[in-house]
């Protein structure tokens, strides 16, 4: 069958794997350039204070330091989101957070670089700090920003929820809390620049978002954009801890410029735990009135965000707690409130899942007991309340293709979760919960109307394909995904494309590796392209064969008439024929996701041009006596929409379920005097070799009918449901409630000894939310 | 730097003798990847605590951030760069690239040489075996699942150059 796929949907080789494990691959830390120099940051040791003056003579003084930057030398604000430019590259007149850096050196070798850091006195007035939530709502002392502590808050309702909480057969309302955790990549934070005697500044680095660091780099430096090349470099991880603009990449460029002389920092364990921008510490309260059938009348979501020093994508990530939860169950009427405070403690920012982590948490945990109460079975409630394919939710996000039915049954049988959970020894147990993500956010970080993603092909007359695209890959497999889709479209190996990505002197746009946006846009703008080029190849190809373009197929590296192969050519006798009547053979394809936005403000959080499912159901085995969990099996399904490659969807899947467990059960991150207790590989614990439970991955297609060929996201979304599915196992295995992430021994402990067989928060702050804004709702919704 | 702070270190790395002046407090870790241009060994503590910069030592894993060169005079020493037989990729490496074992890429040398050194001495060894092995090596993207397959294939093909 000529139109059977060749490459899509193959578990190949990934392009650059081989680099890979043969240690080719070039990360940032790698690079060496002639003459570099080494950068280092002073960072602050107090949680909260006023710097009252800072003397450099002394590190300037001593030999091998060749300049020294305080926060004059680079006065211009910035942020990630143009809503939120609170940041400096070295503070000017206060510190936030133990970690915010105050001044920067470069000199010929690193410990040149570290004695000159102890040679610059700062003198500081410490200010008290304010590390939680509560502490940050109560207003006193001197607030982190400006006049109030609060960084955002937003309150908006879809339809009467009151009316219908008061209708309801059934209401139940649960507090918990998630602390929030740090994304933990083996790679640290990297960057080396080098300012030209041409005046042109050149910035590697390991981000997940060369674009809009190129931005900052021109807002921050006063350049050109035009002036700046940024090169992303291959990822060592980020998992959205990445994605933000960095103090050492501004600091970098700067020190380049003053010196003349290429400048590498690479940050030390101890600082990528400050630069951090990981999981919000979420508090959430969640009510919801249901039928005395089970089906969900209305629900109401509180969230309280501790957003450390500075904004950071914190207003999308405030959004984000309220967003998906119409996406996981059709909700009729729905009401959502939030508020983000600053606190003393290093920014946060998205971290896969990027704020709807925290809210599945709360929702899955919550419908547990939901179902307990009505005497159904956890799987049922879900069931009754499924989202439906090609709908709209009552806040306006368009489903296109749903597999969620199918992902809670693949994961149920296979794991013979309704029988077994009832008859499970003590001390084990089974958890389930179900989930939804974004395959991409539907608008840019600032606004405008261009495309999210662009790709550029220059097909070589002997056969080869330059495909050139701003992504970058960070371990997920972007690179196999635009190799994979050009290859299949245009009948060609994966070796006969070649990649160039993330530099923004040849590269068009790609807006970043976040939002599981890559391989649904940039891999339609890669699919546009090869159809264009395609398109030359077969005109000429027809002219020459004087046959109908539209019988023309481009398979095995010929492009032939469907009927009759024989009499095809080699595509790259295609190509030359191409070249000859028109020169170069070049295409372009961009993508712009459709404008999905509702008619209210804060519309443009939540909409995706196509939602990712999840179910999962973990295995426990707890010990009473030491409180420790255990994960011995996890059964996940994930609706793809298509796997353009299927090992490397597995991989993200196990990948996501194994951080996912590490969040549930081990990730800590909390204070203690104003420090980050745990800011070390050793004490802040991630799950080894030996915690990997067995894993029944299950990908289900869906074949969603605006991904390309049908693909959807797979990075973020398997993680959602394997948090709360951790924590309803242990409810299975002890009967005791553990509303608080992560699931540590003591909590356990503390569960079974106490009355309550709970532990968990009891109550939110007092806080005045702003009025609801009453949005309209969608018409099939209203009088639901 | 002064000429005087520096020392000869002559090190046998990949098979090859190499000599280096270096400063005495430099650890293995800063030698391959500054000074001998080795940079398949990566970093993600230089504290000993996550096995990022792990190296081979006479075919045991061993830290290379905790490593002084001149303790190391006249050992083997195997880094990345010293699996492939020429342009022939290792079993291991093969098994790797083929099952999405390496993701981001960054613990994959030292995971691929950790699990050579079980292979040396394990030539089948049990899942159990694998898990134990490895536990030392931190990866954050994979799950560690497609790890233990790759090294399970690898094994299967019988697990050393051909």
């Amino acid at each position: 069958m000529a139109d059977e796929l060749a490459i899509v949907g193959k578990s190949l080789t990934k392009p650059d794997a081989f680099a890979k494990v043969s240690g080719q691959t070039r990360f940032a830390d790698d690079l060496a350039l002639p003459r570099m120099l080494f950068g280092r940051i002073l960072r602050s040791p107090h949680p909260h204070a006023r710097i009252v003056r800072v003397d450099t003579s002394r590190a300037r003084a001593l030999p091998g330091v060749l300049a020294v930057l305080t926060g004059d030398d680079l006065p211009i604000k910035f942020g990630i989101l143009p809503v939120s430019q609170d940041e400096e590259a070295l503070a000017r007149e206060k510190v936030r957070y133990v970690g915010d850096p105050i001044a920067a050196v470069a000199a010929t070798d690193e410990w040149i670089a570290d004695e000159a850091l102890e040679l610059i006195e700062v003198q500081f007035a410490e200010l008290p700090p304010i590390m939680s939530i509560e502490q940050a709502l109560a207003a006193d002392g001197e607030p982190i920003h400006g006049t109030s502590n609060v960084h955002k808050a937003v309150a908006l309702e879809f339809g009467d929820t009151d009316e219908a909480m008061r209708a309801a057969a059934h209401v139940r309302e649960d507090v918990v809390f998630f602390e929030g955790n740090t994304h933990l990549p083996m790679e640290q934070h990297a960057a080396v620049a080098q300012y030209g005697a041409d005046g042109k500044l050149t910035l590697w680095t390991s981000s997940q978002t060369p674009h809009y660091v190129h931005r900052a780099l021109g807002k921050v430096l006063e350049l050109p954009m035009s002036r700046i090349r940024v090169i992303a470099t291959p990822n060592g991880g980020g998992f959205g801890g990445k994605s933000d603009i960095f103090s050492h990449e501004l600091v970098a460029a700067k020190l380049s410029i003053v010196t003349g002389r290429p400048v590498k920092i690479t940050l030390t364990r101890e600082e990528v735990f400050y630069a951090h921008r990981g999981r919000h510490p979420v508090l959430m309260k969640v009510k919801t009135g249901l039928t005395k059938d089970g089906h969900i009348a209305a629900m109401q979501f509180r969230s309280f965000l501790d957003g450390g020093g500075y904004g950071s994508y914190g207003v999308a990530s405030t959004y984000y707690t309220g967003a998906l939860q119409a996406t996981t169950y059709a909700i009729p009427r729905y009401r959502f409130e939030a508020v983000r405070v600053f606190t003393n403690k290093p920014p946060c920012g998205p971290k896969r899942g990027h704020g709807t982590p925290q809210p599945r948490f709360a929702l899955e945990t919550h419908f547990d007991k939901v179902a307990e109460e009505l005497g159904l079975d956890p799987v049922e409630l879900r069931l009754r309340n499924l989202p439906r394919p090609d709908s709209r939710t009552v806040n306006w996000l368009r489903i296109t293709s749903c597999g969620l039915e199918a992902c809670i049954y693949k994961v149920v049988d296979g794991s013979g979760f309704l029988e077994r959970r009832r008859s499970m020894p003590r001390g084990r147990g089974l958890g389930f919960a179900v989930s939804s993500y974004l395959s991409g956010a539907g608008t840019a970080i600032y606004w405008n109307d261009m495309p999210h993603s662009e790709v550029q092909l220059r097909l070589d007359r002997n056969g080869g394909v330059a495909l050139l695209c701003g992504a970058i890959d960070i371990g997920q497999g972007s690179d196999h995904i635009l190799a994979a889709i050009v290859a299949e479209v245009l009948g060609v190996g994966l070796e006969d494309i070649q990649l160039t990505t993330a530099d923004t002197d040849l590269t068009p746009i790609d807006l970043g590796s976040y939002s599981s946006r890559v391989t649904f846009m940039a891999g339609n703008a890669a699919k546009a392209a090869a159809e264009k080029v395609r398109g030359q190849l077969f005109e000429a190809v027809a002219t020459a064969l004087q046959c109908d373009v539209d019988d023309l197929v481009a398979r095995d590296r010929h492009i032939v008439p469907r009927n009759r192969p024989v009499e095809g050519v080699s595509f790259a006798q295609a190509i030359q024929l191409a070249e000859a009547r028109g020169g170069v053979v070049t295409a372009t394809g961009s993508y712009t996701p459709p404008k999905l936005a509702g008619p209210y403000k804060g519309s443009g959080v939540g909409p995706s041009p196509a939602y990712s499912y999840s179910a999962a159901v973990v295995e426990v085995d707890c010990d009473v006596r030491t409180g420790e969990v255990r994960v011995s099996e996890v059964w996940i399904a994930h609706d793809i929409g298509r796997a353009i490659n299927p090992v490397l969807v597995e991989g993200q899947v196990e990948g996501s379920v194994y951080m996912a467990l590490g969040e549930a059960l081990m990730g800590e991150q909390t204070f203690r005097l104003g420090l980050h207790k745990f800011p070390s590989l050793l004490e802040y614990k991630s799950p080894t070799a030996l915690e990997a439970p067995v894993m029944h991955t299950y990908l289900v297609e869906t074949i969603d009918r605006e991904g390309p060929f049908g693909a959807k996201e797979a990075g973020q979304g398997p993680l959602l449901p394997v948090i709360p599915a951790v924590a309803n196992a242990v409810y299975n295995a002890l009967g005791v409630r553990i509303d608080e992430i992560p699931i540590t021994p003591d909590k356990v402990l503390k569960a079974i000894s106490d009355r309550s067989k709970r532990v968990g928060p009891l109550s939110t702050p007092a806080f005045a939310f702003p009025p609801l804004i009453k949005a309209e709702v969608p018409p099939e919704w209203k009088g639901k | 730097m002064p000429i005087a702070d520096r020392v000869a270190v002559r090190l046998r790395v990949n098979g090859e003798e190499m000599v280096v002046m270096v400063p005495p407090y430099k650890t293995l870790l800063e030698v391959l990847r500054e000074d001998l241009g080795l940079t398949g060994t990566k970093h993600g503590c230089e504290l000993g605590e996550c096995s990022t910069c792990g190296v081979l030592v006479d075919g045991r894993p061993y830290l290379s951030c905790l490593a002084m060169p001149l303790d190391l005079e006249g050992r083997a020493i195997t880094t990345v760069e010293g699996m492939a037989d020429g342009s022939e990729p290792h079993p291991l490496q093969l098994a790797f690239a083929e099952l999405g074992a390496a993701q981001c890429g960054y613990c994959t040398p030292a995971m691929l040489l950790t699990a050579m050194a079980l292979l040396d001495r394990d030539p089948h060894p049990t899942r159990d075996a694998i898990k134990d092995a490895l536990s030392g090596v931190l990866c954050r993207c994979t799950g560690y699942l497609k790890i233990f397959e790759a090294v399970e294939l690898a094994a299967s093909r019988g697990g050393r150059h051909g």
